[in-house]
């Protein structure tokens, strides 16, 4: 199932929360990534049927989602706020869930998806008793009990401890891998990288890049590529490198190289060649800044500029 | 009307300290019953004052304000109700049941210690009892439907709620005679006046009016309440 976004906006008052945006979130698992207040849980709460577009259409597979109970019979919703009914157990609250949904056997669904999350052993405590990390995997099940074919998370792994990050975003990644939608928030870099294969990039409202992380990374060829070489003869292929406009900067050090590509499709194609004009045996390339965070951080410097 | 979100409003109502107030305002009703009944003055006059000034004009629109307020207001200020709107159950459906849970409420904690009180203090004598728990039980539907409305559409549903009681119903209302006839304190009263024959006191508002402007405002506010709730946004943290 696809949800879509064509050309939406929010504001409340004055404030531009979310602006001009159109992007598809299809199968598999999509990371919404942006700084806090970028505007992911307007977004989030947009595709969730929580908030209506103040321009523009959200639908999912074509069916409006504003004013539509009937989409929550494909979403499975799992909200920022932690509060939930601290009265009830984990089992009544995963149980009501599956009994909201009027499904066949209720009891079956509710142990299913507390079986998913690792909950069973807690289930009978009453979820006032939970710590974060619990409420927020109890709010899972209860989300996934009627096997959604879309599952929107905000802001999921918060909270939780490193094993029990560990243990959902596997969960997430599975279900992104058996065709499922899946849309999280996140402002942490390494749960995107982690878990997502497609990801959006949200700052100060506005859609600021799409794709795989390293394509995004690719296409802002305004920026120096940092490069970590070793090779046979370091020095001779600092020398042929710096011969090239693509490099704008070479140190030699004690582990290697330090490359700076000022064109990284041209550096890219030249490394190989370079080395083999020169005789010098090319042990490992490694980009030193290709990670989320700098494209983040780029991405941030850039749409404020 | 949805049984399962039913019993977690029931459960989300009467788990909360306000509860204490649902049981103890029935309680002084009748305890001063039982105090009237001591001291011997079980007179109907006596009775009447204490049905309108108490049970009709002071127990009645508080604990409408906290069953029609409670069944929802606290879920929206703090977002557990996402639990139930992310369901595929029509919206109308779910205010509905919140509606009827808070009517509920009000026939057990008003009404039916209304009539208690006054059969302790006179028993059947010219249908007083069952006249002021006719009116609870009326009156009692009415604020459920427009305090689950203001809940809904406000987040100083009490505040307004108290100010509609105290301040229109019962210091506008007592100087000002048309203001009564927007008061559900005097529908109720109304009502109770329709079944019992007691000479000591006359409903200003009569049925004509009183009949349709409960039916107009208990179903337009539930309807009212469904639409809202269907348009209802949530905004995040940030």
């Amino acid at each position: 199932m696809n949800i879509e976004l064509r050309q939406v906006s929010r504001w409340y008052g004055n404030v531009v929360a979310v602006n001009d945006v159109t992007m598809t979130v299809g199968p598999g698992v999509t990371g919404l990534l942006g700084p806090n207040g970028a505007g992911k849980s307007t977004l989030l709460h947009m595709m969730a049927g929580f908030l209506a577009p103040s321009t523009g259409t959200a639908t999912l597979d074509g069916e409006p989602i504003w004013r539509n109970h009937q989409i929550y019979r494909s979403i499975g919703l799992v909200p920022e706020r932690e509060a939930v009914y601290g009265f009830l157990t984990g089992w009544q609250f995963v149980l009501s869930s599956a009994r909201l949904h009027r499904l066949a056997s209720p009891e079956d669904a509710a142990s299913k998806a507390l079986a998913m999350v690792e909950m069973e052993a807690a289930k009978d405590r009453r979820i006032e008793t939970y710590s974060k990390g619990m409420r927020q995997r109890v709010k899972v099940a209860a989300a996934l009990v009627h096997d959604p074919r879309v599952l929107l998370l905000d802001e999921p792994f918060n909270g939780m401890d490193p094993r029990q990050r560990l243990h959902l975003m596997d969960l997430v990644k599975e279900l992104g891998a058996a065709g499922r939608t899946i849309l999280f928030s996140s402002h942490i870099l390494e749960e995107v990288e982690r878990v997502a294969q497609q990801i959006e990039v949200l700052v100060a409202g506005r859609h600021a890049a799409s794709g795989d992380f390293r394509e995004i990374r690719r296409r802002m060829t305004d920026r120096p590529h940092l490069f970590h070489v070793r090779s046979s003869d370091d020095r001779r292929l600092a020398a042929a490198l710096i011969a090239d406009a693509s490099s704008g900067a070479v140190s030699l050090g004690t582990a290697g190289l330090e490359v700076q590509a000022v064109d990284f499709r041209r550096f890219t194609w030249l490394l190989p060649r370079v080395a083999r004009d020169a005789g010098v045996t090319v042990w490992q390339v490694s980009p030193a800044d290709e990670d989320l965070e700098s494209v983040f951080s780029y991405l941030i410097s850039g749409s404020t500029r | 009307m949805n049984s399962v979100v039913a019993g977690i409003t029931y459960r989300a109502v009467l788990g909360r300290r306000r509860v204490l107030l649902l049981i103890l305002l029935p309680l002084v009703l009748i305890g001063l019953a039982v105090l009237l009944r001591a001291i011997g003055s079980t007179d109907e006059k006596a009775t009447v004052t204490l049905l309108q000034i108490y049970a009709i004009g002071t127990m009645l629109p508080l604990l409408g304000l906290i069953a029609g307020t409670g069944t929802i207001a606290p879920e929206i200020d703090d977002g557990t109700i996402i639990h139930l709107l992310a369901k595929p159950i029509s919206r109308p459906v779910i205010a509905f049941t919140k509606f009827v849970v808070s009517a509920s409420l009000l026939a057990v904690f008003a009404a039916v210690p209304t009539f208690i009180a006054a059969y302790i203090l006179i028993r059947g004598e010219a249908g007083i009892a069952s006249g002021f728990a006719l009116g609870a039980l009326i009156g009692g539907i009415a604020y459920s439907a427009v305090f689950l409305l203001l809940g809904v559409i406000s987040r100083h549903a009490v505040t307004i709620g108290i100010i509609y009681a105290v301040v229109w119903e019962s210091l506008v209302g007592g100087l000002v005679p048309g203001a009564r006839n927007f008061s559900i304190q005097q529908w109720a009263q109304t009502f109770a006046a329709q079944v019992s024959d007691s000479s000591f006191f006359k409903a200003s508002v009569g049925m004509g009016f009183a009949v349709p402007a409960v039916l107009i405002v208990t179903i337009g506010s539930v309807a009212w309440a469904g639409q809202r709730l269907r348009s209802l946004s949530l905004t995040g943290d940030e």
